[in-house]
């Protein structure tokens, strides 16, 4: 039975150093193929009429003008007269046509009568939501709160939440498919599940499962929201039967991809926290709401991460609104429930008159089994920051307009890996192939296959060929959860392995030695220690005859290769205009942990986008609903506002590594620190301006709202 | 986008025969950075569009002794390229700068900056220039008009002019050459835009069968001025306000002064209370917030947008003590 394991860090060849991802110079060059690129031979254009209307019944519909007009090959009614729509941009009508004007000319030639009905829209205001729109659950209580409140020297009470925001993919949903014979599907998706997305499909065209290909080499985002085949996959393959087969490109627009596409909850919160005079950290108390359309979205974890506080208080309520749905954005509910905990604690701190590290420090046993981590993470980033030389008392941002605060925050995140198989084939000619059915979100996938596959097989990066993208290929999970990465190398990990194991009983003989006391390193195999007595990669290889050799190796579950369970801290340096509320980030620093880090390189990039992610949604982002019309007011790129490169700041990602981190296996990073970007950028803001602004995104009118609040000078210039 | 007759005059004669009596029922193209979004998004659907840009009259930046020539072909880069604009004119060079997308300064023109539709985003979505949904509810005043007017919006339009170049040519007394089928005639930049009343209309003083040629700005004379926009970010995004002044000093003190607001009204707001209150007056902050204290005395925030008197404020303040230092 063989052994798998990581390499020790003496032994590591391309484990762990800073390699660039392998699919970046196609990128770059416009050679990378999206779903979005890809043209058919005869391919039609689909579109959807959607509703204008946040709430409504159908009462009709007519399409016989638009199916007279020329170039329209297929029209599908979706939701027929009798549905009640719940939200503005639902799906009523697909159309494809031989070209993209031809379907918009169509799609505006369907007439449909509703009956209106009242919406909901917006939750921030909770006193003007009707009961029926309130979804409770049951309150929570740990230890025993009023007395722990009653006895605490410093109580806090504050208002926090962070708006509605939207994914955002830059490559918006959609596909192409089409029907390849009467029973067939071949499908071109934008999607984070190659290997399940076909089967979903063909349970809803009524094929057998294996019955669509699915095939897609680059994705343009999809940060949880890309799981499912969506009712928009479905009738794009529709609209492809009912045109005899021919390829349907359905892509959303920006303004659909804004409004129908998925969202993040909005939260809302008031929370009272509690101490003692020493600081000691005694008592919680929420009441939280907020909405992610017409669903719900599972009981928040608040306290978040401060498990251990002794005294406990939790409601939590959902509001139903007609807006788009939910999906899974990354880190669901960790965002959110990780500003207004750590926002909570900071206010407490400083009410305490208490520099926030000294008091998360003093705290850090309420973290539970990561206490440990958290620490060593904190003080890094501390370090890293110049916390003790530039954090100042919340307030005392210097003289002048212009105020400079220090904030910060930790998180956690599970990130164990998902099921993976990986066929790894080594050919007589000594190619190295490894097969997947799995995707590259951009978080450098392919690179870590190569990477783990070359690492084993003791070859250089470029003698391993990476094929992925392909449902044919050996299934392997979805890419949610930050599963993917501890997956995908625990199965690569083990097929290399094995395939290393057959190859080396292959040439044992020839090396007059057992194969267990052979090994590959330098692109030969040879005696353990002993290169005198050895042969290249290549003369190995022809030892295997005519027959490749294939091994499919699986994921095992957690254990040496793979665990899951990781601790970040994060740290951000702000200038505030007083007199504009206009917030600029100076620096951020993000310290992570996530077990045996693979490409030192790819994983920095992670954390980079997931803390520009973070300052998108702390100063920019909001998805803006409006009261009267139901609709959204900003489904494009003008007014759902990201950050550019000038806005982001300065970054710096450190990983713990080594001892303690390297031994627990790789470990997922996509998600974790996306989390506390919110909570480290608005404890930095109140830090500089010595009020908290409560919501995020942190915009000028918000700022400047907070700061009038508090009545200190801005009320004028 | 519905479908359009395409026609590329090549001078200012013929693209003028080509437009036609209403507006919308043809369409002028310059950048196209703006129509192209109002076409594929139904908010105009011209039968014809007529390009510009085969005009070459009308393109080109000239500084001369007697002042700047911006052709209404000029693009962002063109002008921010331009040395002589930077140094006489920072206050347009500033406005300009501020327009950060690469590609809308590639394409983007100076004709186009002054003649683009407002922004307001129930215009955007179809509800009309005043916009109003199907029972004639007006939608903005309890509406979400945190991006909206604070000044000037009695008329019912709502909007802000979107046009960061406005300002900067009213402060400095700029005129707008203008080319229709009776010939040429000039208007002050002042008077170029007006709030419209209704979707039959547009926000600037042209014909149908009009349009702009040219922008020409007096020699600086020793005006010194600037522009101070306060912007949320740095990628492209609109400033949330910005004031545009020009000042003459006599000695340290102001002999005269013009101050134009962007991005507060339907109009590049002229603040002649705030060149007033600074004539005469050496420039300090005190005098510069007080100036700034004036040009927003009248301002008249709707339900969401109050904030946006105080960056008013701001915008002139610091741009009156950008130009004076
Ligand atoms: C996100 C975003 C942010 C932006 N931020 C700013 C900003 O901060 N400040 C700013 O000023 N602008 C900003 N812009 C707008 C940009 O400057 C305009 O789109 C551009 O100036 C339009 O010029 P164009 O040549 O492309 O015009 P076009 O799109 O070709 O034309 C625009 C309009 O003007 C008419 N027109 C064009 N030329 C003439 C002419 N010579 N005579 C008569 N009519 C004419 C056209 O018929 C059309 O109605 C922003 C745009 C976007 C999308």
């Amino acid at each position: 039975m063989a052994e798998y394991k990581w390499p020790e860090a003496d032994k590591r060849v391309h484990l762990g150093k800073r390699i660039s991802r392998i699919d970046g110079p196609e990128k770059v060059a416009g050679r990378a193929k999206y779903a979005y690129d890809i043209n058919r031979p005869g391919m039609l254009f689909g579109k959807i009429v959607r509703s204008p209307y946040a709430h409504a019944k159908i009462t009709s519909i007519d399409t016989s003008a638009a199916e007279r007009i020329p170039g329209v090959r297929a029209v599908k009614i979706i939701q027929g007269p009798g549905t009640e729509i719940q939200w503005a941009g639902d799906e009523i009508v697909a159309i494809a046509a031989v070209d993209e004007g031809a379907a918009e000319d169509a799609a505006r030639a369907v007439k449909i009568e509703y009956e209106r009905l009242p919406h909901l829209v917006n939750e921030q205001d909770r006193s003007s939501i009707p009961d029926s729109a309130l979804i409770p659950t049951a309150e929570s209580v740990v230890g025993d709160p009023a007395k722990a409140f009653s006895e605490a020297d410093v109580t806090v009470e504050g208002v926090y939440g962070n708006e509605v925001i939207t994914h955002c993919c830059l490559e918006s949903h959609g596909q192409i498919a089409e029907w390849t014979d009467e029973n067939n599907v071949l499908l071109h998706p934008s999607t984070q599940s190659v290997s399940s997305v076909g089967g979903q499909l063909a349970q809803s065209l009524r094929i057998p499962a294996g019955n669509v290909h699915v095939k897609m080499d680059h994705i343009g985002g999809g940060f949880g929201s890309k799981f499912q085949i969506d009712r928009w996959g479905v009738e794009c393959a529709n609209l492809s039967k009912l045109a005899g087969g021919k390829p349907v490109k359905l892509m959303l627009e920006r303004d659909a991809e804004l409004t129908v596409a998925g969202v993040r909850p909005s939260i809302r919160a008031r929370v009272k926290v509690g101490a003692k005079k020493d600081g000691t950290l005694t008592a919680w108390e929420s009441e939280t709401w907020g909405t992610g359309g017409q669903g719900g979205f599972g009981t928040l974890p608040v306290p978040y991460v401060w498990t251990g506080i002794p005294n406990q208080r939790k409601n939590q309520t959902t509001v139903k609104t007609n807006t788009g749905p939910a999906r899974a954005w990354r880190a669901p509910n960790h965002p959110q429930v990780c500003l207004i905990t750590m926002a909570a604690l900071d206010d407490l701190s400083a009410e305490l008159k208490m520099d926030p590290l000294d008091f998360f420090i003093k705290n850090i046993a309420m973290t539970g089994v990561r206490a440990k981590v958290y620490e060593e993470e904190l003080l890094k980033a501390a370090e890293m920051i110049e916390w003790k030389k530039n954090w100042h008392p919340r307030g005392e941002g210097g003289a002048g307009p212009i105020k400079r605060g220090l904030g910060l925050s930790i998180h956690t995140w599970g990130g164990g890996p998902h099921a993976s198989d990986c066929d790894l084939t080594i050919h007589p000619d000594g190619a190295v192939e490894v097969k997947m059915g799995t995707q590259d979100l951009g978080t450098g996938t392919r690179t870590v296959l190569r990477i783990v596959a070359a690492e084993t097989l003791g070859l250089p990066l470029d003698a391993v060929k990476v094929m992925i993208g392909d449902n044919r290929f050996p299934v392997s999970g979805s890419s949610g959860g930050s599963t993917t990465v501890g997956g995908i190398s625990s199965s690569t990990r083990r097929a290399s392995t094995d395939a290393l194991n057959q190859l080396l009983a292959k040439v044992a003989p020839d090396l007059n030695a057992q194969a267990d006391q052979l090994e590959a390193v330098g692109g030969r195999i040879q005696v353990i220690g002993d290169s005198s007595r050895g042969m290249t990669w290549k003369q190995a290889c022809a030892k295997l005859g005519t027959q490749p050799l294939t091994v499919r190796g699986k994921q095992p579950g957690q254990g040496t290769l793979a665990s899951s369970g990781v601790g970040g801290a994060q740290m951000a340096d702000v200038s505030v205009d007083i007199e504009t509320g206009v917030v600029k980030v100076n620096k951020f620093v993000a310290v992570q942990d996530c077990g045996l880090v693979i490409d030192e390189k790819t994983a920095e990039s992670q954390v980079f986008g997931a803390m520009i992610m973070g300052v998108c949604f702390s100063l920019y982002e909001e998805r803006i609903m409006d009261d009267r019309t139901g609709r959204v007011l900003n489904p494009n790129m003008e007014f759902y506002k990201l950050a550019g490169i000038g806005d982001v700041g300065e970054m710096k990602v450190h990983f713990m590594k080594g001892p303690g981190y390297d031994d627990r296996g790789v470990i997922g990073l996509g998600e974790p620190p996306t989390v506390s970007p919110g909570a480290a950028l608005s404890n930095a803001v109140a830090n500089a301006i010595g009020v908290r602004v409560g919501t995020l995104p942190m915009t000028p009118d918000r700022v400047l709202a907070a700061l009038a609040r508090k009545g200190g000078s801005n009320a004028k210039i | 986008m519905q479908k359009f007759e395409y026609v590329s005059p090549t001078t200012k004669e013929q693209a003028v025969a080509l437009l036609g009596e209403n507006w919308g029922d043809v369409e002028v193209l310059a950048g196209g950075t703006d129509l192209l979004s109002l076409m594929k998004d139904y908010i105009t659907t011209p039968r014809r569009v007529v390009n510009l840009k085969g005009i070459a009259a009308l393109s080109g930046v000239r500084y001369s002794a007697s002042g700047l020539r911006l052709g209404a072909l000029a693009t962002f880069d063109d002008v921010l390229s331009n040395t002589a604009v930077r140094r006489n004119y920072p206050a347009i060079w500033a406005a300009v700068e501020g327009v950060t997308s690469p590609q809308i300064r590639a394409m983007g023109t100076v004709g186009g900056d002054l003649c683009q539709r407002p922004r307001c985003w129930y215009y955007r979505a179809g509800y009309g220039l005043l916009a109003k949904d199907e029972t004639g509810h007006a939608l903005v005043p309890d509406g979400d008009n945190r991006y909206h007017a604070i000044l000037g919006h009695n008329s019912g339009a709502y909007f802000v002019n979107p046009s960061s170049l406005a300002p900067a040519l009213i402060a400095l007394a700029a005129k707008i050459g203008v080319y229709g089928p009776k010939g040429a005639r000039q208007v002050d930049a002042a008077e170029f835009f007006r709030a419209p009343g209704g979707d039959g209309e547009r926000e600037y003083q042209l014909s149908p069968n009009e349009i702009v040629t040219e922008v020409l700005v007096p020699a600086p004379g020793g005006m010194k001025n600037a522009t101070y926009e306060v912007r949320q970010r740095e990628a492209l995004d609109w400033p949330l306000a910005s004031a545009s002044v020009a000042l003459k000093l006599t000695g340290r003190n102001v002999g005269a002064a013009r101050i134009a607001l962007g991005h507060v009204a339907p109009v590049p707001w002229r603040a002649g209370a705030a060149e007033s209150a600074l004539v005469g007056k050496a420039v300090t902050e005190q005098t510069a917030a007080a100036a700034a204290e004036a040009a927003l005395a009248d301002a008249k925030p709707l339900s969401r947008n109050a904030y946006k008197v105080q960056l008013a404020r701001v915008a002139v303040k610091r741009a009156i003590l950008a130009a004076a230092g």
